[in-house]
């Protein structure tokens, strides 16, 4: 695996029927270290399969993943807890937890994983990641169904980058949202991204209009493998009608 | 011979061993499922990091917030049977022997019994329930990534708590019942008060009482095991969250009857290894 390669994935295959019908029929691909690449394409393509491969939820039926240079599809089930450590995930609901306060998410990875810090010290962290997300302190002790979705979002940003993880994931991040709080959470991702040299993003979205404004790198996946790897140039010129037709009807639907 | 018999009857007979063949594979892969649950779930009970504030924190629902329901519920069910022998034994001129057959009763076999399905019910559904709601909303998924370790977080410590909690809680149940039965007997139908205990004192050995606590433990843990197996391998939204509870609930009160037949005859197959009469 190349010095400049985050993530390297090869020849990815998986089936949930013992090999009737696969899901992932053979992804390649390589995510440069420090892009921000958007995944996308219609639905039921195997966006959200792969994504959990990444994460290490799913076993691959083939083929490997090498994250920083550590193949995952090898590690055992406690090799590849510790491991996740390297990553932050904003789901799509946020998946705050619900009997906990907003700062108390926050403090959450800390506590599991910094336990050489003190509690001032993880609080005052906490609170540093939610005012780098733009969260007003007065909404700190309140809990998640207290707030408004967009803070919901933000809050489970912060969570995701209280570890300082090398790899970030959105998994659908605006989905379900009005435009308004679509392009807040995007101007998010993308300040968060600019702020914090080094980190790779990946973001699998189905809003095109931010994935070729944000992404420096677009994956198109159809039918379990990888139509088109680029730059959102790349997207814009190609000949493959089905890239095109995508991308148009995306763009106008935008 | 197949020339006697007619084709539909073959393809009849044929559907109904396949169903009970596809029955009996089922329940031999889903209790295959359980036993790897409960065993890696056993297993991290004594992995790093320790969760012992999280193990407090289920007693306290397990245990503390059951103690009212069980009270009562122990305390009727010590004067209804209270009533019931003591009419039996009327016909009989043995009032005197109601006290001790109650408490027999009581701490063998109604006491660990009631409070397993009166848990079962309380805790064991707001187990499945909450877990089933964690892995719907991601919420499981967020602590898998985030690196922790899922079913030390979550289930652990959910079986120690109903270990530990269920014996107390049918010492409690047995306390209560039998002031049930005291008050009936002493203060209802006036019988000796001083006849009541001794009879009690007489029969009842500390071994009838460590079976009840015994059997506790062992439906604590089975109905935590089954009700945090139904939760947290939930599927399918609000309704995989209703399916979950209702398997959970359903299956912990059902496996708690048979299962105190087996652990009755257990103990008794013990009793006699160990020569205790």
């Amino acid at each position: 695996m190349k010095n400049d390669v985050a993530i390297s994935i090869k020849d990815l295959k998986k089936s949930f029927d013992g090999g009737k019908e696969f899901i992932l029929k053979g992804i390649d691909l390589e995510i440069p270290k420090g892009s921000l690449t958007a995944i996308i394409g219609f639905s039921g393509t195997g966006k959200s399969v792969m994504l959990k491969h990444l994460l290490g939820l799913f076993k691959p039926t083939a083929g490997n993943i090498n994250i920083l240079g550590t193949d995952i599809s090898k590690l055992g089930e406690d090799e590849l807890t510790k491991f996740r450590c390297n990553f932050g995930v904003l789901f799509q609901s946020a998946a705050l937890f619900d009997d906990m306060t907003v700062l108390e998410n926050v403090c959450f990875p800390l506590l599991e994983h910094r336990r050489d810090l003190k509690m001032d010290q993880v609080l005052s962290r906490a609170e540093e990641k939610l005012q780098q997300v733009g969260l007003d302190p007065k909404h700190f002790h309140k809990l998640p169904s207290q707030i408004s979705g967009g803070m919901q979002k933000r809050t489970g940003l912060a969570r995701a980058l209280a570890l300082d993880p090398e790899i970030l994931i959105y998994d659908e991040p605006t989905t379900g949202l009005d435009p308004i709080l679509t392009e807040m959470v995007d101007n998010l991702i993308l300040s968060t991204h600019k702020l914090r040299e080094g980190t790779t993003s990946i973001m699998v979205s189905h809003d095109l209009a931010a994935a070729f404004r944000i992404a420096d790198h677009i994956a198109m996946l159809d039918s379990g493998r990888v139509l088109l790897f680029g730059t959102p140039e790349d997207f814009f010129n190609t000949d493959i009608e089905l890239v095109k037709r995508f991308v148009n009807k995306g763009m106008k639907h935008q | 011979m197949s020339a006697f018999i007619p084709e539909f009857f073959l393809k009849f007979i044929h559907g109904i061993g396949a169903f009970v063949l596809g029955l009996v594979r089922g329940m031999v892969v889903e209790t295959g499922r359980i036993v790897i649950f409960f065993t890696e779930s056993l297993r991290l009970i004594f992995a790093k990091p320790s969760r012992f504030s999280e193990i407090i924190r289920h007693m306290e629902f397990i245990g503390n917030q059951s103690v009212l329901i069980i009270c009562l519920t122990a305390f009727f069910t010590g004067l209804a049977l209270s009533i019931q022998i003591y009419l039996g034994f009327k016909m009989f001129n043995a009032v005197n022997m109601v006290g001790p057959v109650v408490a027999l009763g009581i701490t063998r076999e109604l006491g660990p019994v009631l409070t397993g399905l009166i848990v079962a019910a309380r805790a064991g559904g707001a187990m499945a329930a909450r877990l089933g709601t964690m892995r719907v909303n991601e919420q499981i998924d967020a602590l898998d990534v985030m690196g922790v370790n899922t079913k030390q977080y979550l289930i652990s410590p959910r079986l120690v708590a109903a270990v530990i909690c269920m014996p107390l809680l049918v010492a409690v149940f047995d306390f209560v019942a039998m002031m049930g039965t005291w008050l009936l007997c002493v203060k209802l139908v006036q019988l000796d008060e001083a006849i009541f205990w001794q009879k009690i004192a007489d029969l009842i050995e500390v071994k009838h009482i460590n079976e009840g606590l015994f059997k506790g433990a062992v439906f604590g843990i089975y109905f935590a095991v089954m009700c945090t197996y139904r939760g947290f391998n939930t599927t399918g939204g609000a309704k995989g969250v209703g399916d979950a509870t209702n398997q959970g609930v359903v299956q912990s009160m059902v496996g708690i009857i048979i299962l105190d037949y087996f652990a009755t005859n257990l103990i008794r197959i013990f009793y006699s290894i160990m020569g205790i009469s």
